[in-house]
């Protein structure tokens, strides 16, 4: 019994089956709770007052939207080596909830930058790359859809996102290169000596548990859709050749 | 290989071939800028480059879908991909010819046009540099655009989609480095840092076309 | 130098098309495609091409020895007769074309452009372009479109010529070429039937 087994369709269907519910719920409790305790059960900021609030949605919507786009990647090698199909289904089902983390992180960002910063936007290099990101997005989701045998689809939008994650690491350098900018520091990290504060970091990483829950059910529900959809695309095709 | 490159640049110069119209499309945009920031020389000139690296980027995604679509309509890809030679080499080609008909005469006009609009005289070198530079790089990333639309009906917008923001890297070094050299400061570093973002392109970007390409013959 | 094809199948788009198809040819020996339109005539030639790798089975044929000519015929409207033909002459490898300009009476129209030709001359200049990529093995699909009768029977002998020289031709067509002792392959036993359920991971078993 290899893990492979479960890139089976049917195999796939069962487990997600089983195990959709139970992760739904883990979702909306540990999400609902982390927001919960962020928002009103935290001090304010000494300098940021309130509005650090936000950080409980824009930390989480930021660091789901590039780890969607790494899971995209790794799904794309999956299926250009082993063909398995759900693995190609799990990538395009991904993506459209990565676009909108993508643009959670950014609408909050601009929230955010408002008070902080005095503007609405601002060319900063960490919102400059993540206005990148979405665009890579928007192109692959594109391509999906552009193109009708879903094999060639799949093939398609893998490649393109071998090269597109190679362009956005490029990118993500060209813009520090391009404009320094007013980030502040990491939130969380290893290094300690920037982090904010415990009383912040436990509903952040909370939080943070919630989005990557919440993440895994819809792209488990997202999976089951496409797969029923191309079941039934090709029972359609077999009635018509029969 | 030979063969396939002059093939390629005699059909870009024969009658509707297409070539000039990226040129003039060039033109046209950097003629129409003045127009819609005013005309005040000195904004202008610091705007130049940033004008002149976009006008050029989209002079050359107007001909991109040409690399591969007027062959695959017309059987000469299918053909191309039994023969000897290698679908990446076909690809590399083919982008060759492109940087020859588009980037090389944006290249060329570039200097009269950052005359009309002002540019300092010390951007001139690094401007013309950053272009040769640079514009390789949009015809193989372009290339690559081209190789995964080639099968789709309107494909064309499609294409600039995926492929602008693949350019951003390009595009921030090239123009960084013409507005350094107008300020008078060293544009060496991203100058640079564009030929490695170029060379790099050029040594992968054929690969990822062919293997697009395979996936839409099949 | 012979074609084998062994239990080849084929798909279009991920949909089998055909299963279970085999024939052998020897230098000289020449087959006829028929079948209804959409049964994968051109499938199967895109396949011996190698366009399309096969789902299963085996093509055994000397590397580099098949030339196909599809629907469209790879011809620039914009080039010269000659231009053409010196063009993919180069690619297959730099043979000279005047035996194939001489073989299809090519001679008097070498500076005319293609895009000026009538469809029958068309025709003998993509033949031409057979020719000069040297390859023994041809793999035609509908070769006669828009041909008359005339050039119906120039097109025959052309194919007999090169039968005749040791070739192999396959060639997918619905009239009668006028080419006897060829053998005829109906492709409609293999269409995939049965196998469309079971070769899509998507159609196994029941409900999802």
């Amino acid at each position: 019994m290899s893990i492979w087994e479960y890139a089976n369709p049917r195999k796939f269907m069962a487990l997600s089956g089983a195990v959709l519910p139970w992760v739904s719920a883990a979702a909306a409790i540990v999400l609902v709770g982390g927001l919960i305790w962020g928002f009103f059960f935290t001090p304010d900021d000494f300098r940021q007052g309130s509005t650090v609030k936000i950080i409980y949605l824009h930390v989480p919507a930021a660091i789901m939207a590039t780890s969607v786009w790494f899971m995209m990647l790794v799904t794309s090698l999956i299926w250009l080596i082993r063909r398995h199909h759900v693995s190609a289904l799990a990538a395009k089902a991904a993506a459209p909830v990565g676009m909108v983390f993508t643009l959670i992180g950014l609408f909050t960002g601009a929230v955010w930058g408002q008070p902080m910063w005095g503007s609405w936007w601002e060319w900063d290099p960490r919102l400059t790359a993540f206005l990148i990101l979405f665009l890579f997005y928007l192109g692959y989701i594109a391509l999906w859809e552009a193109v009708e045998n879903p094999d060639a689809a799949a093939d398609l939008t893998s490649v393109l996102c071998l090269v597109g994650t190679v362009f956005a690491v490029i990118s993500r350098y060209a813009i520090l290169f391009w404009n320094q900018g007013l980030h502040q520091g990491a939130s969380l990290s290893m290094d300690a000596e920037e982090n904010v504060a415990d009383v912040f970091a436990y509903p952040l990483w909370t939080s943070i548990g919630g989005f990557f829950l919440l993440f895994l059910a819809l792209v488990l529900y997202r999976t089951r859709t496409e797969i029923r959809a191309r079941r039934l695309q090709a029972l359609v095709q077999r009635e018509r050749m029969a | 290989m030979k063969g396939l490159l002059l093939r390629d640049l005699r059909l870009a110069f024969r009658a509707g071939g297409g070539f000039g119209l990226g040129l003039a499309f060039f033109l046209i945009v950097t003629v129409l800028m003045p127009f819609g920031i005013g005309p005040e020389t000195a904004t202008l000139a610091r705007i130049a480059p940033g004008i002149l690296w976009i006008g050029a980027l989209l002079a050359c995604l107007l001909s991109l879908d040409r690399i591969f679509a007027l062959d695959w309509e017309d059987g000469s890809l299918d053909l191309l991909a039994t023969a000897p030679l290698p679908l990446e080499a076909v690809a590399a080609v083919k982008a060759l010819a492109h940087w020859i008909t588009t980037g090389l005469p944006l290249v060329a006009l570039s200097p009269v046009l950052a005359v009309l609009l002002n540019l300092p005289a010390e951007g001139f070198p690094w401007l013309i540099a950053s272009l040769t530079l640079g514009t390789p790089a949009l015809s193989a990333i372009g290339s690559f655009g081209a190789a995964l639309t080639v099968g789709l009906r309107r494909g064309g917008l499609l294409m600039s989609l995926l492929v602008l923001p693949l350019y951003v890297p390009t595009l921030i070094f090239g123009a960084e480095a013409v507005r350094r050299g107008a300020d008078g400061l060293d544009a060496a570093t991203p100058l640079a840092l564009l030929a490695g973002v170029t060379l790099a392109t050029l040594a992968a970007m054929p690969f990822a076309a062919a293997a697009a390409l395979r996936v839409n013959l099949r | 130098m012979t074609l084998v094809v062994d239990a080849l199948s084929c798909a279009r788009g991920g949909v089998p098309i055909l299963t279970g198809v085999g024939f052998a040819l020897a230098p000289g020996e020449g087959l006829v495609l028929r079948g209804p339109n959409g049964s994968g005539k051109t499938t199967l030639l895109r396949a011996l091409a190698g366009l399309t790798p096969p789902v299963a089975g085996r093509i055994d044929a000397p590397e580099d020895a098949i030339a196909y000519a599809g629907h469209a015929d790879g011809l620039k409207a914009q080039l010269s007769v000659a231009e053409n033909l010196t063009f993919w002459a180069g690619v297959f490898g730099g043979r000279d074309i005047s035996a194939a300009v001489e073989g299809f009476d090519l001679a008097g129209l070498l500076d005319r452009r293609a895009g000026n030709l009538s469809a029958g001359q068309k025709r003998r200049l993509s033949l031409a372009r057979l020719l000069v990529t040297g390859r023994p093995i041809w793999c035609l699909d509908e070769p006669t479109v828009s041909l008359d009768t005339q050039n119906v029977a120039r097109f025959g002998a052309a194919v007999r010529g090169h039968l005749d020289a040791g070739g192999i031709a396959v060639i997918a067509t619905h009239i009668d070429l006028g080419l006897e002792d060829v053998q005829s392959l109906d492709i409609t036993p293999f269409i995939a039937r049965t196998e469309r359920q079971s070769a899509d991971p998507f159609l196994s078993g029941g409900a999802l």
